[in-house]
Order: structure tokens, then sequence, then C-alpha cells
């Protein structure tokens, strides 16, 4: 029933991705439309691709790091991941395959280094400091890649700007092509650490008891997590509370079996993210909100409310 | 009477890094399946750290710890789990969780990485559940329990492991008295009908006393006294231990230690 709910949505988002649009396309000729086969087709998909990858890698990384607040944009993966690709065009290294590579590196760095400040309180990992962490190294790549481009030519600011503030807006076949090849396997090494995920809700040492190998399985979720959201910052730039909103809504409909909650938070990320692009094209029409502004508007207040439940208890 | 050697810890030492003396040092205990040992001591004498070294958390710096009869530090997560079943002393719960789902943890070390959840789990879940008498608490939400009831719901968990060893660290540490009994005649339970080799770190002397068959006394990571309660609880280990004067009065055949006020004339 779940799943057939979940379906549906996933399938009306799709559809309305497809029929609205700021240029009227009739039912009748959807099929045969150049807009539709070479814009708005590959661009649900993408929105689609990116939203999914937020939401699964939000759900894993929240119980990775044991805070249900945590998702790849507040613990400053994606920012990090924006920087990395910025520096990659600013240094004329950009191209569609370059990109999630350079974004993924900027990533990894981030992820290292907000670690490293979660350790400051000794050798146990306190999930409150990370988030903060995790937001002071977003805020300081976010600088960093502004110093960037304003620093940069005129023709690449332009191309970095219009990554970065752009969205979805680049989309093609080829941006669909490159998550396509970047996205599965990541996908694969939380899917098969969904059982340890649910263990080290626990605690690391409890988990341990119970059977998870947790060094092995840190590592590898925090580079698949890394890897997912380089990858969708790489073709659509900075998309927040993704990785955030998803997760909870499944985790009220699924529970907390990651087995199941994993699958339901890449539907549920791509339907919400899907829904968002299309509200940014429709919107203001013929002008374009980036997408990231639509999930931050829905993403923020919601954030507001999980963090009053959390303190709370 | 020969029964299976469980944990056999020889001599052993660990230092943690950093630190100018061992946590602990020197070390033997040698358990039985079907045995209850209980682990004594003051707050910071080892007794977590005995855990740690016996399941292979940490490296040994001296001595030989082995888990039926293979080193501690050579069982992989997985392996151990569905050997040792541990409750420990402190774990989170990040998210809301019920009864019956907390248990089928227990089972996570015996499943198959891409397999399901098989009917097999399921009646070692039930039967975990109604061995530690909370059966009835199957379909609440763990946050619902009380804190006898949560540490009982712990305890099944690590049942549904199917363990050969349960470890206990410090179980009734805020428990009151009743649910601290209730623990104590569990664990003896399962020692006792199960079979299990029990492992029982607490500062419940007087219970350790009466439950346990043996005892090992720990005083800043090092035995004082190892043996059955009678020979190991004197007054002089236990004033040495715990600083502070006490008498040892005999109850149904196991010493039970009183601390004294100091001030004679107020006794």
């Amino acid at each position: 029933m779940r799943w057939l709910g979940l379906g549906a949505a996933a399938a009306v988002a799709l559809a309305l991705a497809i029929v609205l649009g700021p240029t009227h396309v009739a039912w009748s000729a959807l099929g045969s439309s150049e807009i539709v086969r070479s814009l708005r087709l590959p661009r649900a998909i993408l929105a689609f691709l990116v939203g999914g990858a937020l939401g699964m890698a939000g759900a894993a990384l929240q119980a990775l790091v044991r805070n249900p607040l945590a998702d790849p944009f507040l613990l400053g993966l994606s920012g990090g991941a924006g920087l990395g690709a910025v520096l990659a065009i600013a240094l004329h290294l950009g191209g569609p395959w370059i990109l999630p590579l350079a974004a993924f590196v900027g990533a990894l760095a981030a992820m290292a280094l907000v670690y490293r400040v979660g350790l400051v309180g000794g050798a146990e990992l306190d999930p409150r400091v990370l988030i903060l962490a995790g937001v002071a190294v977003g805020a300081f790549a976010g600088a960093v890649t502004t110093a960037i481009v304003s620093l940069a030519s005129a023709a690449d600011l332009r191309n970095a700007l219009l990554w970065l503030w752009g969205g979805l807006s680049g989309a093609s076949w080829d941006a669909v092509l490159v998550v396509c090849v970047y996205v599965p396997l990541p996908l694969g090494v939380l899917l098969a650490a969904a059982r340890s995920l649910d263990l080290l809700a626990l605690g690391e040492e409890p988990a341990r008891f119970l059977g998870a190998d947790v060094d092995r399985v840190r590592r590898r979720v925090y580079v698949a997590a890394s890897l997912l959201t380089a990858a969708a910052v790489a073709v659509s730039g900075v998309v927040g509370f993704v990785g955030l909103i998803v997760p909870h809504a499944m985790r009220a409909l699924w529970g907390h079996q990651h087995r199941a909650l994993l699958p339901a938070a890449f539907v549920g990320g791509g339907t919400l993210l899907t829904l968002a692009d299309t509200v940014a094209r429709v919107a203001v029409a013929p002008r374009e909100l980036p997408v990231g502004i639509v999930t931050a508007l829905v993403g923020v207040p919601v954030f507001a409310l999980l963090m009053r439940r959390w303190t709370a208890r | 009477m020969d029964r299976a050697l469980i944990l056999d810890l020889r001599g052993v030492s660990y230092r943690y890094p950093g630190a100018a003396a061992d946590a602990l040092h020197d070390v033997s205990l040698a358990l039985r399946a079907g045995d209850f040992h209980a682990v004594l001591g003051p707050n910071g004498s080892g007794k977590t750290t005995l855990v740690r070294v016996a399941l292979g958390v940490v490296p040994l710096r001296e001595g030989v710890a082995e888990l039926l009869g293979r080193p501690a530090g050579r069982w992989s997560p997985r392996e151990l789990a569905r050997v040792a079943g541990v409750v420990a002393q402190r774990e989170d719960n990040l998210f809301p969780q019920r009864v019956r789902d907390t248990v089928l943890l227990g089972r996570y070390p015996h499943l198959s990485l891409w397999g399901a959840v098989r009917p097999e789990d399921r009646a070692a879940v039930t039967r975990a559940l109604e061995r530690c008498d909370v059966a009835t608490l199957a379909d609440r939400w763990i946050w619902t329990l009380s804190g006898g009831e949560y540490q009982r719901v712990r305890v099944a968990r690590a049942l549904a492991q199917e363990p050969r060893l349960l470890v206990l660290d410090e179980p009734t540490a805020s428990l009151d008295i009743r649910h601290e009994m209730e623990l104590f005649e569990l664990a003896r339970g399962l020692a006792d009908a199960e079979g299990l080799a029990v492992l029982l770190i607490t500062h419940h002397l007087n219970l350790a006393a009466r439950f346990a068959d043996r005892v090992l006394l720990l005083s800043e990571g090092r035995a004082v006294a190892e043996g059955p309660p009678a020979e190991v609880l004197t007054r002089e280990a236990a004033e040495r231990v715990f600083e502070w004067p006490v008498t040892i009065e005999p109850f149904q055949d196991r010493p039970q230690m009183i601390p004294l006020r100091k001030r004679k004339d107020h006794a």
C-alpha cells in the first residue's frame, strides 16, 4: 500500500514535470514534441535521480552520524562538492565527466574536515558538534566558492554562476548519463550497509557487539554518500534540504529499518525534487527560480520544526 | 563434569594508548558453559576493560584471551555476535522502535547480506521475548518501557543472538530492588537452564555473592582475588579494595558485606 502510494506520487510528479512548462504543449503533441523530448524529459529524469541520490544519502548519513538532523547539505558535503566543482571550472577543468570527480574530491575533503572537528570532544563522535561543524564547513566552502567566482574572468564567472544557481536548467541527456554512471555503485553500497545502519542507531559499541564492522561501514557509507552528493551537485548545483525532509517523511511511514527506508528515501527524494523543479520552472514563467530556493522554502520550516522536536526530547 | 570452556583469559594486560599504567594487569578468568561469574570492583577498576579485552575489541598487551579456543582478536564482529551476546552499559535510541523490532536486531549476525528475515529468526525472537518475560510488551514502543523492562528487553535481544556467552555490563545500575532481583534471577536461570556462560559486571557485591558461582575482585586493573564468593569476599580483601571498613556476615552460606560507620559512637 505504502509502496503503491509512493509509486503513484512519483508517477504524478514525473507526469506533471513533462506536461507543465512555460510553453504550452498540447496533449496530443506530447509524444512528438521536441521540447518534451530534449528538454522536459531529461530534466524530469535528472531531477528524479538527483533528488533520489540526495534523499538516500541523507537517510544513510542520519543513521551513521546518529543525528536525525543530518543531511548532505547540513554536513557540509554539498558545500564541499560545490567548491570542488567551481575550482574545476575556474581552472578550466570543466566538462560533464570531470565535474563530478572534482565535486567528489571537494565533498570528501569537507567530510574529513567536519569529522575532525566533530572529534574535538574526545574519542567519541558528538553528533551535535558534527552538525555545527558541518554548517561551519559548509559556510566556509560557500564563502571560498563566492570568492573564486568573484575573482574569475567574465566568461568563467558566467559559467560558474549558471552552474551554481542554475539548478537543473542545464539538464540534458548527457547529464542524465553522467548521473546514471556515477550513482548506481554508491546506491548499492548504501543498500548493502542497510542492516549495519540499523545497528549503528544504538551507538558504536552496541552496534559492534551485534555484529556490525563499525569502522568499515562508516568508511563505506561516508564515501558512498559523498559520491552521491557529488554526482548530484555536479549536475544541479547545491540543492539543500532534500536529504533532510525526505528521510523524515519516509521514517514516519516506513519505520527505521533501512532496508526499506533507503529505497523509499530514494523514490521520495526523486518525487520531491521533481515537483520542486516543476514549481521552479512554472511559478514565475517565463523566468525560472533556482530549484534550491524552492527546496529551501519548504526545508527551512521543516528543519526548525524537527530541531524543536529533537531538542524537546 | 566436563563442560565446554567458553572464555579463557590467562594473564591478560591492556593499556589504553597514552596511559601511564595498565588499565588491566595480569588478570585470569575461565568461564565454562553454565557458569555464572561476577566481576566486582570499584569505579575505574578495569571491569569494562576486561569485557573489551575478552571480546577482542581492544588488542592485548600481554597474555592470552580465547573465546571457544580461538584468540579473541581473530573473531570478526559478525562471527563474534553469533557466539557472544553483550548488554553494554550504555546505548542510545536514535529512532523510535518497537520492542519486537529491537529484539530482532539480535538476529542480524545470522542474516545473510541480501537475505530476508526467516521464520526461524522470528521464532528465535519470540523465544527470547518469552524467556525474558517481555512477550506481552512486544508491540510497545521502547521509550514507554520502565528501566527494568527495558533492561530485560536488551537481555532478550542478546538471547535472540543465540549466544553461548552472555555478558552483562552493570545491567542493574539504575534499577530498583525488584527489577534488580528479577534480572539476577533471570541471569542465574539462563546459566542453569540453558547452559549459557554468564559474565556479569556489577557494583553489587552482595547480590553477586549470592548469585554467582565465582567472583573476580578487581582493583586498579589487578585481580585482588578470584574464586567462590566465600573465599574471595573476606574482610581484608573488601576493605583493601573499597577503602572502607566493613564486616562480613554469612547469609544462607553466602558472605554479605556490610560497610561500617567510621565513628563507633554512632554505630
